[in-house]
């Protein structure tokens, strides 16, 4: 979960990935994630949540939906290891982990897989939502890593 | 009243070039029109519907190239099998009377402009839902493919080594095609060793990067009979699109599950009766997942179905038999090719690779991501009605 997340150490070179533009239909999940905040929509007329976020609901067509903080876990649906391209800021930083994942709320959803060597991912592995801070940016990027697992 | 047989590829040209620096997308689609005029035994006056995809303004742009005023047009653009659904598109306007004669045109300088399809990263993107996927994860072509392997592999087990038989197979047909880039043959052991771009996608699980394009003309069957060249009959045709679906995206089904069923319900004929599938093939997964919601095998048995020799030469499937995206040519959207070769083999002109009897093909494209977004056209061509 988001609280747990530790402390990154200062990046000595500027983030040089592609940055999500905000817009008001997305705005509000960027400035969650900055609070570390997985935020999802659902629907307020048809009670489903859905993934990506949208002002109107693909179920239903309501545009009664809200945004509601979900709980940042779920499980690796699948992935892939990059080892080329990725575009600006990637690219140098092969190979990591694209992934879809399966979040608790049941929606799958798009990101990646870190604190993990690469070759170490599983479908099924149990994830939480990290947030990676963009620095000067006020922007946060969300992206899952393994879940400690409780001892019995 | 059904669409089935109503209407017919006439005239088809394919650019030979595979690397054309010093020419523009525009003159690859004229030349390529005139072309596909000469062998249908056309001439510019009788087309009355353009279309295209791609770039800019689409068809219009084209018409201006072509100093033409056509009574249709369409710039339908689903990726690389926009060029199928053109063709489906133009057989419902043909036979609705809104015109005669449709030429479809495609043209691609990526390669010799340096563009990576495959692995270019997605750049800024201010509109959902790109936003949440795009630019920001890394996200590639290749790597939104992999991720339907590595679900089909996990779901059932499909292994690289099955991947690589389309890829072998494909491969053994490009050595019959002159103008394809690779020819030389390879064994699974090539695929599966070679360097890995996504896993669990090789380098050659993946397609070829070139230039390139083509033209098709569409016309009526009652016109096609007077024509140079055997008409090749539309008997079915559909088209569809597949998309994240609200969050419950199952990566392992594409939209072919849809435009397949269309097409083969209108055409009226089995999967066993088709003597060719020309299948998109961006990548090995593109195949077998189509293959299999095409309905030649049931879901997650690709793995098998593909392992058996019977998508080579003399097999019972022949599949992509002018070797594909895979190592003939991908100038980026490719599905116009699987027209182009599927009414070569109809009208018996492949020599060495002709398949005999090839009376029942598929022509089948695929654009955009299949794990993800993405539009499907399928047309089932035969040499009767
Ligand atoms: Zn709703």
């Amino acid at each position: 979960m988001t609280t747990q997340q530790p402390q990154q150490p200062q990046q000595p070179q500027p983030y040089k990935k592609p940055l999500p533009v905000l817009e008001p239909e997305t705005r509000p999940f960027w400035e969650a994630a900055a609070r570390r905040e997985y935020m999802l929509k659902r629907c307020s007329s048809c009670k489903q949540f859905h993934y990506p976020p949208q002002n109107v609901c693909p179920h239903c067509l309501s545009s009664n939906t809200v945004w509601i903080r979900g709980s940042g876990y779920g499980k690796v649906y699948s992935y892939t290891i990059t080892y080329q391209g990725g575009g600006p800021g990637y690219a140098e930083e092969v190979p990591f982990v694209l992934g879809i994942i399966e979040l608790d709320e049941g929606v799958r959803v798009w990101s990646n897989v870190v604190g993990i060597d690469p070759k170490e991912v599983k479908v099924g592995m149990v994830v939480e939502a990290v947030f990676e801070n963009v620095a000067g940016q006020g922007i946060a990027i969300p992206r899952f890593r393994p879940r400690p697992q409780k001892k019995a | 009243m059904s669409l089935r047989g109503k209407t017919a590829i006439v005239g088809i040209h394919e650019y030979e070039s595979r690397f054309a620096p010093n020419v523009s997308i525009n003159q690859i689609k004229a030349e390529c029109f005139r072309e596909a005029l000469e062998d249908a035994g056309l001439t510019k006056d009788d087309v009355d519907g353009i279309c295209t995809a791609g770039e800019g303004f689409g068809a219009v742009d084209l018409c201006e190239y072509l100093n033409v005023h056509p009574h249709y047009v369409d710039s339908t653009q689903t990726g690389g099998s926009s060029f199928v659904v053109h063709a489906a598109h133009a057989a419902t306007a043909i036979d609705a009377g809104r015109c005669n004669v449709v030429a479809i045109m495609y043209g691609s300088t990526a390669k010799s402009r340096g563009v990576a399809i495959g692995t270019g990263g997605a750049g800024l993107q201010a509109e959902a839902p790109e936003q949440y996927e795009g630019g920001v994860h890394g996200t590639t072509t290749v790597g939104v493919y992999a991720q339907t392997a590595r679900r089909h592999m996990e779901e059932y087990g499909t292994t690289s080594e099955q991947l690589a038989a389309i890829a072998v197979s494909t491969r053994k047909w490009a050595a019959t095609n002159p103008f394809a880039v690779m020819r030389d043959p390879i064994a699974i052991e090539d695929v599966v060793n070679s360097r890995m771009v996504s896993d669990p996608l090789h380098l050659l699980d993946c397609c070829l990067q070139t230039d390139g394009g083509g033209c098709v003309i569409v016309t009526s069957a009652a016109r096609a009979k007077d024509l140079k060249k055997k008409p090749v009959y539309i008997l079915g045709m559909g088209e569809a699109v597949g998309h994240w679906d609200a969050g419950r995206r199952d990566v392992t089904t594409v939209a072919a599950q849809w435009s397949g069923q269309d097409a083969f319900k209108m055409a009226g004929v089995e999967r066993k009766d088709i003597k060719l599938a020309m299948l998109y093939d961006s990548f090995t997964i593109t195949v077998l997942v189509t293959l299999e919601d095409l309905g030649f095998c049931k879901k997650g048995e690709g793995g098998p179905f593909v392992s058996d020799g019977k998508l080579e030469p003399g097999g019972k499937l022949p599949l992509n038999t002018d070797g594909g995206g895979l190592s003939s040519n991908h100038p980026g959207m490719r599905g116009i090719f699987t027209m182009l070769e599927a009414t070569r083999q109809v009208r018996g002109e492949r020599g060495e690779a002709q398949i005999p009897n090839c009376d029942l093909a598929v022509a089948h494209g695929t654009g955009g991501t299949i794990s993800h977004r993405h539009g499907t056209g399928t047309l089932v061509l035969s040499s009767h009605t």
